[in-house]
């Protein structure tokens, strides 16, 4: 099988700025504190991803999940080390952060299509799909300041999922869209994850996980403590026990409300 | 969705994700430019009722209040310098791009912070992108402009047409140049975007446009009008004037030889090679610290 994430002891180093003012400094000099402090939001960690496999990455809030999936979409570069990847990235990753609220639904469509990476062939292509999934009617010509949340998300995501990839990213969930929406992304990502497209999925629900991926990454303060299968996986983060588990992620369709 | 075979996905090489930072690369995406600029002059006219009609109605005002205190109430031209008010514009022209370019690119990293910090996209679309809106912008100040000489009487000649696409041939790389720069900056030090911001004020002041170049000269002498020229921007106004203004006088070749500095054209080359040196130069810099902008968001 080809690799199409290699990521080889990358270490990414943040630098935690207490004060920024020069006056603060000073304060801080004179007290004798610490102006600045760092630390390896991730640290020497390696894995490959070989050809459609599922990957969840996992673990508790503050463990360098976000810093590791910027680094595998290119957002960030690793200090040092090296990620690697093959093709072409895309996915739910921040879905409407282009939006110009001025601007109508099908301008913001078109711009924000153009900035996951589509040409304007490839979206005049898919427009009929992205328009259908999005469902908004005539909203589509109301500037995007008077949509709900809900509608904000369903066009973000309408877009986002119809960008054709090698790489498919996604980082947040559908806390928002409702219930038959929920289920109609479930089938696209589904249908995403059967065509054989290597999935990096980043999750707090179990059984969204569950349900998409085949291999689980466990990181715990900014190293890699566990690869492995999606159950050991869950069980090493203490994620299947039911009595935290409040949630109920049954009954969610496998895409939780997690954050 | 992508139905990859193993025979394509051998072909397609292991990269790092992360896009370039040259400008290059924003040409590779200049359709993702182009929305980003379309949307942006969109949006600034959403909802008006003269919609695009105010991109020649604000500068028009604009023109016609400079016109109103230095001409009619300050009395500056007379016949030592005739047309007074296209002497004005040719300068607010230059002006108003360059702050607009300067001022907008050095915030711009910053204001498309939420873009960047999800998604891999090449950040020196940014600032050319609002170098790109400043030029769309000037276009209807051209308009006015040309349309006041037509009125008052205007003998157009070649070499003031070349003088004109000099001034912008300068102006257009030193801009994207110190957008580059200190966009970058600013991302560190905030204190950057304050800075810039106060001292694009001075540059109304610094060119000759409110008075004529004959004043530095005047009150200054060799040295001072030496000084005074170094600056690509006062050089850039002077361009446009020799372009619009020289030729609506009565004596052209007399305002030139009274108004303009005898080297004109030799600075000209001078700057403009200065000018797209800064920008190799800016470039270089910003491919080698945009990778560490995301985290300083």
């Amino acid at each position: 099988m080809t690799n199409f994430i290699e990521v080889h002891n990358a270490t990414k180093t943040f630098r935690m700025q207490y004060h920024r003012s020069l006056k603060m400094m000073a304060i801080a000099k004179l007290k004798g504190n610490r102006t600045h402090d760092v630390f390896n939001a991730v640290e020497d960690v390696s894995f490959t991803v070989e050809q459609g496999e599922s990957i969840g990455l996992m673990g508790l809030n503050g463990s360098g999940k976000s810093t590791l999936l910027k680094m595998v979409s290119g957002v960030m570069r690793p200090d040092s080390g090296t990620v690697l990847t093959r093709g072409r990235i895309a996915g739910l990753i921040a879905t409407g952060a282009g939006f110009d609220p001025q601007l109508s639904g099908w301008d913001n469509l078109w711009l924000q299509a153009a900035i996951l990476g589509m040409s304007e062939a490839e979206t005049r292509r898919k427009l009929d799909a992205i328009v259908d999934f999005a469902d908004l009617g005539t909203f589509l010509d109301t500037p995007v300041t008077y949509y709900s949340s809900g509608m904000k998300a369903r066009l973000g995501f309408a877009v986002a999922i119809h960008v054709d990839s090698d790489i498919f990213i996604a980082d947040e969930a559908l806390a928002v869209g409702d219930r038959p929406f929920k289920r109609k992304c479930k089938r696209k990502m589904d249908e995403i994850k059967n065509s054989g497209t290597t999935i990096f999925y980043v999750s707090h629900a179990p059984g969204a996980v569950r349900s998409l991926c085949t291999r689980v990454l466990v990181l715990d303060k900014g190293r890699l403590a566990f690869d492995g299968g999606v159950d050991e996986g869950i069980h090493f983060l203490k994620y299947d026990d039911t009595e935290d588990n409040v949630v109920g992620d049954k009954e969610d369709d496998g895409l939780g409300a997690d954050v | 969705m992508s139905t990859i075979g193993h025979d394509r996905a051998a072909e397609m090489p292991l990269a790092s994700p992360s896009p370039g930072g040259t400008l290059a690369e924003v040409f590779r995406q200049r359709y993702l430019l182009s929305m980003l600029v379309r949307n942006t002059i969109k949006s600034s006219y959403q909802g008006t009722v003269l919609g695009w009609l105010w991109s020649y109605v604000q500068p028009g005002i604009r023109f016609a209040i400079y016109y109103f205190i230095f001409q009619v109430m300050i009395n500056r031209g007379g016949d030592e310098v005739p047309n007074f008010a296209i002497h004005l514009v040719s300068g607010l022209v230059v002006v108003h791009f360059f702050t607009e370019t300067f001022n907008g690119g050095t915030a711009s990293l910053l204001r498309n912070r939420r873009l960047l910090n999800k998604l891999p996209m090449p950040k020196a679309l940014f600032p050319v992108s609002k170098t790109v809106v400043a030029l769309w912008h000037t276009v209807p100040m051209l308009v006015i402009l040309l349309v006041v000489c037509l009125v008052v009487g205007w003998d157009p000649d070649m070499l003031g047409v070349a003088a004109g696409l000099l001034a912008f041939a300068i102006l257009i790389p030193l801009a994207l140049a110190l957008a580059l720069f200190f966009s970058i900056l600013n991302v560190f030090w905030r204190d950057f975007g304050k800075l810039i911001g106060t001292l694009t004020q001075l540059i109304t002041f610094s060119v000759p446009m409110i008075y004529p170049y004959t004043f530095v000269h005047e009150r200054f002498g060799e040295l001072g009008s030496k000084i005074y020229l170094l600056n690509p921007v006062a050089e850039s106004v002077l361009l446009l004037q020799r372009c619009f203004w020289v030729g609506t006088g009565d004596d052209p070749a007399y305002l030139t030889s009274r108004h303009m500095p005898d080297d004109l054209w030799a600075r000209g080359g001078v700057m403009l090679v200065v000018s797209l040196v800064l920008l190799f130069l800016a470039q270089a810099w910003f491919k080698k610290y945009e990778g560490r902008v995301v985290e300083r968001l």
